[in-house]
Parts: structure tokens; sequence; C-alpha cells
């Protein structure tokens, strides 16, 4: 009798997708808001299966039953977000092409070049009109063909969807289920594009896989969802984001990661973020609402999670583990620095569940003009995580007198067997470690980028190289202006 | 025209006033001693001679090469070739000596107009000046005075000095916290840098550092006033015979 119900319920349901779906499908934009109407288009746009669209559906209606009610414990103030004033669907429209980078805001310009990105790819950030034959494209076009060989699928993941829809299946909402937290529930409903990537047993994956190759081809939008699972005994290194600036007209953001290392599996996740942070009034900037969480499933699986947060008006961040396997590994490496207005409230959980799981998380966070800077973390060891061990460093840094640093840590241990480590220190850059500098003929702007470059250290050296250098750039022009 | 010209400075901090009308010319290729006792000035001098912040020039002058220096920067200062060896160089974790050198060394060569140093005539200048002051190589890997002996670090501000080429060099209190060999080696590197162009002004509690870098001119400070100048025959003095006539008489 149930069952008869249940299949009823469903044959109802794809009436209403055939019927009662009024929306014009050819049009580029969703109708402004969301209702059930917008998740069916978005879905219809994407040729999504019967199964995707319920999906997407079950995590509308449970946003819906949550009541907008945003989570509200983090230290952040920006004013109330309208949901139904948005957008949730536009084709990706062509930007503008320009002719040439004589064209392009001479400000932006001079970031690239203090950046130090070559000029091809500053055209191509900028919006300007490349050949048709250009050099990374056709190189990432090889990358493309070479990773296919190997069995690594690495895709849209709308493609994905189309592609192997029987990996999604399994793995998509496996570690952040629909009904994780108000953004990801979000996300779980209107999640526009994002990438899919599928390591086969035992590959070490031979390049860094980075969203960056991929740049001219499509624009992810402001709901990105991205799935990374590293069979047994596979190994990736994962790029996300740029150093350069990047402006997006939606103020916010709410991307979903997922992560699966299987049994001795390895990911290793890099993001440099530096969305649009605002004015120096704190006017503008996007607000970044992001759900990252790691599984390691499979014995001495290991993930780990480095963040270069530099961007966005306010960030909510927790790039999580879930230390399921015996013997896995997670680790989180973060640097986060909030000029001017900036809010940032961000940190890790690791949550150890098997025997002999280990975790360390090394956080940097760094303050200037008026922002908030917090480090919320949570390690918590489950009852048979014997020998389970987490080691916690948060170090603040302050420059200037109108900005603040926060440490929220949470330790929840019930094995008594489990070791945790906390240390934090908050300091703030002296005088007389600027007047060296200067007496050395650094300008105030050099002096400030080499300190706290060596305050983020350890962080910026478990990024991949090529990342790295402009990373370490990126640190010192985030805080130009914040001294003197 | 003296290389430095310091014509009746006058300074105060937090509304005291510590120099009282300082004059002093150095000419190139010279040598000049700044002996005294603790608290009499000498830091401030230096201080305000390269320009940190917290002091104030209530009057007078300091010319570089004929430059008003007292409207540059520090950092303006110290492109132009002002060079202060600190008594206490600071710690700045994190950041390797070699990318400490490296910054400066282009912060300068920027000034100029030269191009940034290629990163093997860089480790190639290292190495050589390294030897000079028998310094392992392998400490520019270390981070900048981090755990430094007292020694290791003059000998790193030396280093610096070599490496920027200053035309005018202050050292403060160098001697202190060294042993005889490294008060050696670290002579040994300022008399090497000795030109025609180039000036130092030392500054001293003691004799024995002047035994091996031997000035032209000493002056005896107390009391925010040079109360005394002479030749190098004038340390010997002081070794000898101390401070006290001098503390009276600026009293």
């Amino acid at each position: 009798m149930a069952a008869t119900k249940e299949t009823t319920a469903a044959v109802r349901d794809v009436e209403q997708y055939k019927y009662g779906f009024i929306t014009d499908i050819e049009s580029d934009k969703a109708p402004k808001g969301l209702s059930e109407d917008t998740v069916r288009f978005i879905s219809a746009k994407k040729n999504e299966p019967e199964w995707m669209t319920e999906w997407r559906l079950k995590a509308y209606r449970y946003w819906i039953d949550l009541g907008d009610e945003e989570p509200t414990w983090a230290k952040l103030h920006y004013p109330k977000i309208d949901y139904q004033d948005a957008y949730y669907y536009s084709a990706p429209k062509n930007m503008p092409k320009l002719e040439s980078l004589d064209e392009v805001d001479p400000k932006l310009l001079e970031t690239y070049k203090k950046l130090g990105i070559p000029l091809k790819e500053q055209e191509i950030l900028a919006g300007v009109a490349v050949d048709a034959v250009f050099d990374s494209v056709s190189v990432a076009t090889t990358y493309k063909k070479k990773l296919e060989e190997l069995g690594v699928i690495f895709c849209p993941i709308s493609e994905a969807i189309q592609k192997c829809p029987d990996l999604v299946k399994k793995y998509l909402g496996s570690v952040v289920p629909y009904s994780d937290n108000f953004f990801a529930t979000l996300n779980s409903a209107v999640f526009t594009d994002g990438s899919f990537v599928y390591i086969p047993k035992g590959l070490r994956c031979p390049m860094e896989l980075s969203t960056y190759f991929r740049i001219n081809e499509q624009n992810t939008g402001q709901f990105e969802r991205t799935l990374i699972i590293a069979d047994e005994g596979s190994y990736v290194s994962y790029l996300e984001g740029c150093t350069a600036p990047q402006r997006d007209e939606n103020q916010l953001h709410a991307a979903v990661v997922e992560l699966i290392a299987l049994d001795d599996a390895e990911i290793k996740y890099s993001t440099v973020q530096n969305w649009y942070p605002g004015d120096e009034n704190g006017k503008g900037g996007i607000y970044n609402f992001v759900t990252k969480r790691g599984a390691c499933r499979g014995r001495n699986s290991k993930i780990m999670w480095t963040q270069v947060e530099t961007g966005s008006a306010i960030t909510w961040k927790y790039p999580s583990c879930i230390l399921q396997g015996e013997g896995s590994i997670g680790e989180f490496y973060s640097v986060a620095i909030t000029n001017n207005y900036q809010q940032a409230d961000t940190g890790t959980k690791m949550i150890h569940l098997g025997k002999n799981t280990r975790s360390k998380i090394i956080s940097k966070g760094i303050s200037a003009g008026h922002a908030d800077n917090t480090y919320r973390g949570l390690v918590r060891v489950g009852p048979k995580a014997d020998g389970a061990r987490n080691y916690t460093q948060c170090d603040s840094l302050l420059i200037g007198d109108t900005c603040g640093a926060h440490t929220v840590p949470y330790v929840e241990t019930s094995n008594p067997s489990a070791t945790t480590e906390h240390e934090a220190t908050t300091s703030k850059i002296s005088e007389d470690q600027l007047f060296y500098c200067l007496q050395r003929g650094m300008t105030q702007e050099e002096a400030v980028s080499l300190i706290v470059n060596g305050f983020c250290k350890e962080v910026l050296q478990t990024l991949p190289m090529e990342f790295a250098v402009e990373a370490q750039k990126l640190v010192g022009i985030s805080l130009e202006g914040s001294v003197g | 025209m003296a290389l430095l010209e310091i014509k009746n400075l006058h300074a105060s901090v937090a509304g005291k006033e510590i120099l009282k009308g300082i004059t002093l010319s150095l000419d190139g290729g010279e040598v000049h001693a700044i002996m005294g006792p603790n608290g009499t000035g000498k830091s401030t001098l230096s201080n305000v001679i390269a320009g940190r912040e917290g002091y104030e020039v209530t009057a007078g002058e300091v010319l570089l090469d004929g430059k008003d220096l007292l409207t540059m920067s520090a950092d303006e200062r110290a492109r132009a070739g002002m060079f202060l060896a600190f008594q206490y160089p600071v710690e700045i974790p994190g950041v390797s000596t070699s990318a400490f050198l490296k910054t400066a060394i282009n912060a300068k060569r920027r000034a100029e107009g030269l191009a940034e140093i290629d990163a093997m005539e860089f480790l190639k200048l290292i190495k050589e000046k390294t030897k000079i002051l028998d310094m392992p190589y392998e400490m520019i890997k270390r981070a900048l005075n981090v755990g430094f002996s007292g020694g290791e670090k003059k000998r790193a501000e030396v280093l610096q000095m070599i490496l920027l080429q200053p035309r005018v060099a202050i050292l403060d209190e160098t001697d202190s916290g060294l042993d005889i060999d490294a008060l050696k080696v670290v002579s040994e590197g300022v008399n090497g840098l000795r030109s025609p162009d180039r000036a130092f002004l030392v500054i001293t509690h003691y004799q024995r550092l002047l035994d091996y870098i031997v000035p032209d001119h000493v002056h005896v400070l107390t009391g925010g006033r040079i109360v005394a100048s002479g030749g190098k025959e004038l340390a010997k003095e002081l070794e000898a015979e101390g401070y006290a006539k001098y503390l009276d008489a600026a009293a």
C-alpha cells in the first residue's frame, strides 16, 4: 500500500514536471526569485536526468522548511540577503570583447603586473579577444587528451551527470548532504556548474588539475559544485581559483566542494581566493559562503586542504575532513588576510572516527584596517578513534590598532587515548621590524609584504610551486595601504 | 663638500631634548668615532640620522652629499646611501636571510634604475662575501637573526653593509656582544670597505673596537653635546682616564 502511494507521488511529480512547468525554456534567464519552477528550469536547461531534478527539489523543499534562517553563529555582520530578489540562472554571457590591453583599466593591469601574470594570460583575464590559436588553450587540450588516456575523468559536473551518472549518483551529497546547512542546501537546489574529477585506482595524476584550464570555456557562476573522487591508491593535486582579482556581478556565492579518498588515496586541494573585497570604505564585495568537506573513507587515505583567502567582503568557510578510514590523515593549512572592512570567519573541522587517525591544523590570520578575522575550528574525536592525534596551531597577526583577531577552537574528545595539542599566538608587526626593513631601502609596502610572507611561510610552502610564487605577491598586494 | 654634514642638530623624544646642538663633518675616506657613557644621546643620534619615527628634530640640518636628509623618509635615506648597522638587529621570523638580502639589494638597484639581480649572480655574490666574514654559507637559509648568536647577528649586519655599499655607514655599538675573534672578523669586513668615497661613523663605548677600526677623528658625546674632539689618541686617553672629567664639563 505504502509503495503504491509513493509511486503515485512520484508520478505526480513527473506530471508536474511535464505540464506544470511553464517557464520558457528557451529563455536565457530563469525568472527572478527561488521557486520549484526555478529549480526545474535549471535542471531542464542542463538536460538533467530525473534523479538529479528530484535531488535538487528535495534540497529546495528542505531549504524552504528552513525558513530562510541563515546560520548566525559566525562572527560576521552583513545586511539580510533577500533570496527572492536574485536570479539563479542566467546563460553565460559573453563579456564584451576588447581589442587590446590598451582598453583595460590601468589599475587592473598594474595588479596583473605586480602578480607577474604573463601577458597572454592577462589578455584572457581581462577579456581581450585572443587569436583562435591560443597557446594555453591548445596546451589545455593536449593535457585533457593525456588525462583521458590515463582514465582520469576531469570535466564540468553537468557533463559528468550525463557521462558517468553512476559515479555522480553514488558520491554527490555523500560528504555534504543536501540537508547539511543553509548554504549547502541552497547550493544543492540551484547549483549551476563546477568540476568533476575521478582518478582511477593506483594512478598518480601526473599534473596539477586546475579550474584555470577552463577559464575561458565557461563562467561557472555563483553556485559552484565540485566533486572529486580519488580511487584506491591514487593521488591528485587540484588547484582552485586564481590570484588575479576576480569580479562578479553576483554578490552571493555559495559553493560546495566534496572530496572522497578511498584506501591509500591522497587528495591535495589548494585554493587561492581573490574575489572582489569591496572598496576601502567597505562598499560592495562578494559574500562567500562555502561548504568544503573531504571524507577519508579508506584506510591510510589523506586529504590536505590549503587555502589562501585574500578576497571577498564576507568569508564563511570551513574546509573539513572526516577521518573514517583507519590511519587516515587530514591536514588544513590556511592563510586568511582581511583588510579595510573585510570580515572572515574561517577554519576547519577534523572529525576523527577511525583508529589512529591524525590531523594537523595550521592557521595564519592577518588582519589590517578595520577588518575582523576569526579562526573557528572543531577537533572531534569519536569513541572508536583509538590513538587519534591532532595538532593545531593558530597564529594571528595584527596590523594597526583598529582591526580584530579572534580564535575559537573547540575540542571534543570521547576517547581517552586521543591526544590533542593546541597552540595559539597573537602578534603585531613591530615598529622595530618595519624600521629595520626601511633602513635597508625597502618601501613600506615591500617591508609589510616581506614580514607577512614570513609569518605565513609554513602555509604558503604547501602550495604547488607556480601557485606559491603568485600567492606570495598577492599577500603583499592585499595589504597595500595598511601601514603608514 | 663633506660627505655627511651635521649642523647644530637638536632633537627630542617625547618633548625631552636629547641632542642639544651636534655639529659634525665627515669627509670621504674618513672614520669618525663617537664615544661616551650610556644615556648621552649616542643611539638617538644614529636613529635621528637614519630617520626612525618617534624623534622630533627641533633645529639643525643633516646633509648627505649636499642633499637634505631630514626631509626624506627612512627608506629614501637608505636608498640615498645611508646605512645603519644596528646595535640590536631585530628578528624577522619566517623570512630567510637570503630573501631579505635579495629584497634589499633589489630595492637599491631599482633606485639606481637597474634591473633586479640575477639569481645566479646573487648566489655568487653571497658566497664570496660570506667567505670574507667567515660565515657559513648555509646561514643565509635561516630566518633573519632568528636564533643567531650575538656574533652571527653582527656579522649579518656587516654582510648587509658590504652588499649595499653605502655612502655613509653608522655602526651603533657593533662591538657589543662580540668575542675577540668575531670582533677581528667584523672589523676586517669594515676595513675592507674603507674607501675615498665612503665615510664611517663608529659609535662605541669602549676603545677596544678602535684598535681594529682605527679612526681619523674621535669625539666625546655627553649630555647631548660633543664636548671634546681629537685624534685616535683621545680614545686611548678615555680608556685610561674614563669620562669623569667630561661629565663634569657637561653638567
